[in-house]
């Protein structure tokens, strides 16, 4: 996890196009500027920044069911709730999975787990554009590479 | 059962908090009722998953930014319904 750069997840574990699922993993660091504001004493991941984890979440599985044809865009969050708070150097264990599939937009569900608990948890909704330039669509490419992203999902 | 326009109207009204009788076949979605596209969302995943369908928004808003339709054939509700029984029939002549 990269705070600085948005960068939230680092790796897919488990990617099922047919299925429309996904698992991730996001690695909190120990330490981040972040911590030292949010709190000094008691350092904890944002919950804003739970709901940007499982927004990219979701996002991955989204250009992978969508074959990278479309840009997932964060457009409502339905409900979110923060069931526990997640600490630096957390692993975080991220499930999504597509609730709906709707013409130019989608819908998902997200958890985040840290050794095997709920901490949060939401109900996504996302626009579904057409890459605006090749520079975005070079950029996932890139991201897509770091994550780990199965190449088989990638290629139309 | 209720009329496709009753349904709609309902979804309507309990997604965007309208009052139901404000609600009329010849309401206009958006410049009447006020709804904008990020509501419209919602109402249409209403409207998807309550009559087994997929409103074809992308193509409608499509056709309306080429000047092929007007959002009055598509957002004025009973048209709308009018759309919604059309994609329902076909849904039913496909299965």
């Amino acid at each position: 996890m990269q705070l600085e750069y948005f960068h939230m997840i680092d790796r897919i574990v488990d990617l099922k196009v047919d299925e429309k699922t996904i698992v991730v993993e996001a690695q909190v660091p120990k330490e981040s500027t972040i911590f030292e504001g949010h709190f000094p004493g008691y350092p904890l991941m944002p919950g804003v920044l739970l709901i940007e984890s499982m927004a990219q979440a979701s996002g991955f599985l989204l250009l992978g069911v969508l074959k990278f044809e479309r840009m997932p865009i964060l457009a409502a969050v339905k409900e979110a709730k923060v069931r526990g708070s997640v600490f630096p150097g957390d692993l975080m264990t991220l499930e999504a999975s597509v609730a709906h599939e709707g013409s130019g937009y989608a819908m998902t569900e997200a958890k985040i787990r840290v050794g095997g608990k709920l901490r949060a948890n939401s109900t996504l909704t996302f626009t579904l554009i057409p890459f605006p330039n090749s520079d975005m669509r070079g950029y996932m490419d890139a991201v897509a590479q770091r994550v780990g992203f199965p190449q088989q999902a990638v290629s139309p | 059962m209720s009329s496709t326009f009753d349904q709609v109207a309902t979804i309507i009204a309990e997604t965007c908090d309208i009052p139901r009788d404000t609600i009329t076949p010849d309401s206009h979605a958006i410049d009447d009722l006020g709804i904008d596209s990020l509501d419209f969302l919602d109402i249409a995943f209403a409207i998807d998953k309550q009559f087994g369908i997929k409103l074809p928004l992308e193509k409608w808003t499509q056709e309306v930014n080429d000047g092929k339709a007007t959002t009055e054939q598509y957002f004025v509700l009973k048209n709308l319904c009018a759309r919604i029984d059309e994609l329902v029939a076909a849904k039913g002549a496909s299965a």
